[in-house]
């Protein structure tokens, strides 16, 4: 797969990563991901036919445990870490969506 | 406390007998840090008020909290701690409290730990250097003018320059092992899921692990007693027996098999580091060790694997900075993805963005098959490999980084040059495996090298007992650096 990215392409993925990149990191992520890219490649000219991909190294399978209610974090230190929200009514500000 | 090398066994057994007071002993830690740190600059945050009160209810309570009591602890600063800002090295979380402490902080306080501060590191633990740390670089303690590794190089400073004696890093692809290896120290990388990430700023999540720092193997072992273990916080904690870690140590290491991968270590190894990784290999023949070659045929793609798998996981692990929930907000944003898109811009600095750049588009519609799937492929191979070693040999020894610390500056303009850095670290985790840097000597202008050795899943043990052996037999656990300022001291790099 040819690995030479285009500066549309660092745009796209700029948005896709919900990134407002100036140009002059779109002209440098261009040629720096390139070259990675481009290191990347012998990854892809290895023979693996039939082999299963790791998500993780160490397969642990599903852990159990009951449901029993406990405490929760603190609403109020919560919502103190938030940059905009109201501690009387208990949410998070956000601009508006519609 | 005259020594400021002290160990922590040390220290907490003086502390024990009455010979000096837990709050003596983090005061001799504070001054240390008050006087090294303009300096050194290994920590983001001190909370002296917090570690005083705290050792005043070790010394009050008569009996010992446990085997760690009175000891002081740096964490990186990605750990989180109830009522401590918690910044990961990032401008993002550059005001964040944390609302909860991680399951490792209960846990050391639970063994009578003093926790002193929290300390530098590359902005959500990517990088080799600490250089991407948005609030600027630690400096390596044997040469103030060197980076002391990364990403958790502050807590390898704070230990290397008997500040604490112990410090909790994280690592995902070397970032405890290499700034361990640059500054002298032990440092240890768990077995993926020997250690609860609850409260751990998540990076990329197959493949991080939390791991101690200290000045001697039986410090490190000590730790991975307090902090291993199942916890319903984290699913991925296993529940795993532990052996009892610090009982390991007093074994020699005779008869053990070592594999060498010669392979690896053709191209890119500094001489002097390949000089003093054959003299271990030479003495640890002494120690009745038997030295094998062996192959890992598939370990030569580890860095791009590692980069790969990575950023795709940290890409998907950082959409959450987005300025809603924590952290900073843009101002004045007129739609909603306006303000998740400058948020992240001004929150997140070039290193991030480029990996959540190349992790994004490796998953990527079209991409995905042929980058990431094919990454996780290669990782298998990768394993398998090792499995296959493990068959004939106990351990896996290489150097743990290719070359001794670099300057500041020389490498941060080249993030490929940068990753090279990890090129003997990044397998073990892909492999899921614990792995443990040593001391072994330093260079003719006196910068340390560390030795790695590789271990089975869940075999922390032969990796304490091979290094505690190999520890006793040389010398290089009892060397310090004598902390001088730079000769020509420039202001502290932004």
């Amino acid at each position: 797969m040819a690995s030479t990215l285009t500066r549309d392409e660092v745009a796209r993925i700029a948005e896709l990563a919900r990134l407002s990149l100036s140009d002059a990191e779109v002209t440098l992520f261009t040629t720096q991901l390139t070259r990675i890219l481009e290191y990347a490649e012998a990854v892809q000219r290895v023979d693996t036919a039939g082999v299963p991909p790791t998500s993780h190294a160490i397969a642990t399978g599903s852990v159990w445990r009951d449901d029993e209610a406990g405490p929760s974090l603190d609403r109020d230190d919560i919502l103190r870490g938030a940059p905009s929200a109201s501690t009387d009514t208990g949410l998070l500000k956000v601009p508006k969506v519609l | 406390m005259a020594d400021p090398f002290m160990t922590a066994v040390a220290l907490r057994d003086a502390i024990v007998r009455g010979e000096l007071s837990a709050e003596s002993a983090v005061r001799h830690t504070l001054d240390r840090i008050t006087a090294l740190d303009p300096i050194l600059h290994a920590f983001l945050l001190v909370d002296a008020e917090r570690a005083i009160t705290r050792a005043r209810a070790l010394d009050a309570a008569g009996t010992p909290a446990g085997p760690l009591h009175g000891v002081p602890v740096a964490l990186k600063d990605n750990i989180a701690v109830r009522g401590m800002r918690t910044t990961a090295g990032s401008r993002v979380l550059e005001n964040y409290v944390s609302p909860f402490d991680a399951t490792v902080v209960r846990k050391l306080e639970q063994a009578g730990a003093v926790i002193v501060g929290k300390t530098v590191c590359d902005e959500f633990a990517m990088g080799s250097s600490t250089e991407h740390c948005a609030f600027g670089p630690s400096r390596n303690p044997w040469a103030t003018d060197r980076i002391p590794g990364g990403s958790s190089g502050g807590s390898a400073v704070a230990v290397a320059a008997g500040m604490t004696p112990l410090a909790l890093g994280s690592d995902t692809g070397g970032s405890i092992r290499q700034p361990a290896a640059l500054c002298g120290i032990v440092g240890l990388k768990p077995t993926y899921g020997r250690v609860s990430r609850y409260g751990l700023v998540a990076f990329a999540s197959s493949l991080d692990q939390i791991g101690p720092f200290s000045r001697s193997v039986a410090d490190a072992a000590l730790t991975m007693d307090v902090l291993s273990g199942a916890d319903p916080r984290d699913s991925t904690a296993a529940d795993q027996q532990i052996p009892g870690f610090s009982r390991s140590l007093s074994d020699d290491a005779r008869g053990l098999r070592v594999g060498v991968p010669r392979h690896l270590l053709a191209e890119g190894l500094d001489d002097e580091v390949r000089v003093r990784f054959e003299e271990s290999l030479a003495m640890l023949e002494n120690l009745g060790v038997s030295i094998r070659t062996i192959e890992l045929p598939n370990s030569p793609h580890a860095i791009p694997v590692y980069y790969l798998v990575g950023t795709a996981e940290a890409s998907s692990n950082l959409a959450r900075y987005d300025g809603v929930r924590y952290g900073i907000r843009a101002t004045d944003p007129s739609s909603l993805s306006d303000m998740y898109d400058r948020t992240r811009s001004a929150g997140f600095g070039a290193e991030v963005k480029r990996r959540i750049m190349l992790g994004t588009y490796v998953l990527s519609a079209g991409y995905y098959d042929a980058y990431y799937l094919k990454a996780q492929q290669v990782r298998t191979l990768i394993r398998r490999d090792f499995e296959r070693a493990f068959e004939d040999v106990d351990v896996v020894a290489t150097p743990t980084s290719p070359t001794p610390a670099f300057p500041i500056g020389e490498r941060i303009d080249d993030p490929l040059q940068m990753y090279l850095a990890d090129v003997f670290t990044v397998s073990a985790p892909l492999a899921g495996l614990p792995a443990i840097s040593v001391p072994c000597g330093l260079t003719g202008n006196r910068l340390p090298i560390g030795l790695q050795f590789t271990g089975r899943a869940w075999d922390e043990s032969t990796l304490f007992r091979i290094a505690a052996a190999y520890e006793r037999a040389t010398p290089w656990a009892t060397l310090h650096p004598a902390v001088t300022a730079p000769a020509t001291e420039s202001s502290t790099r932004k």
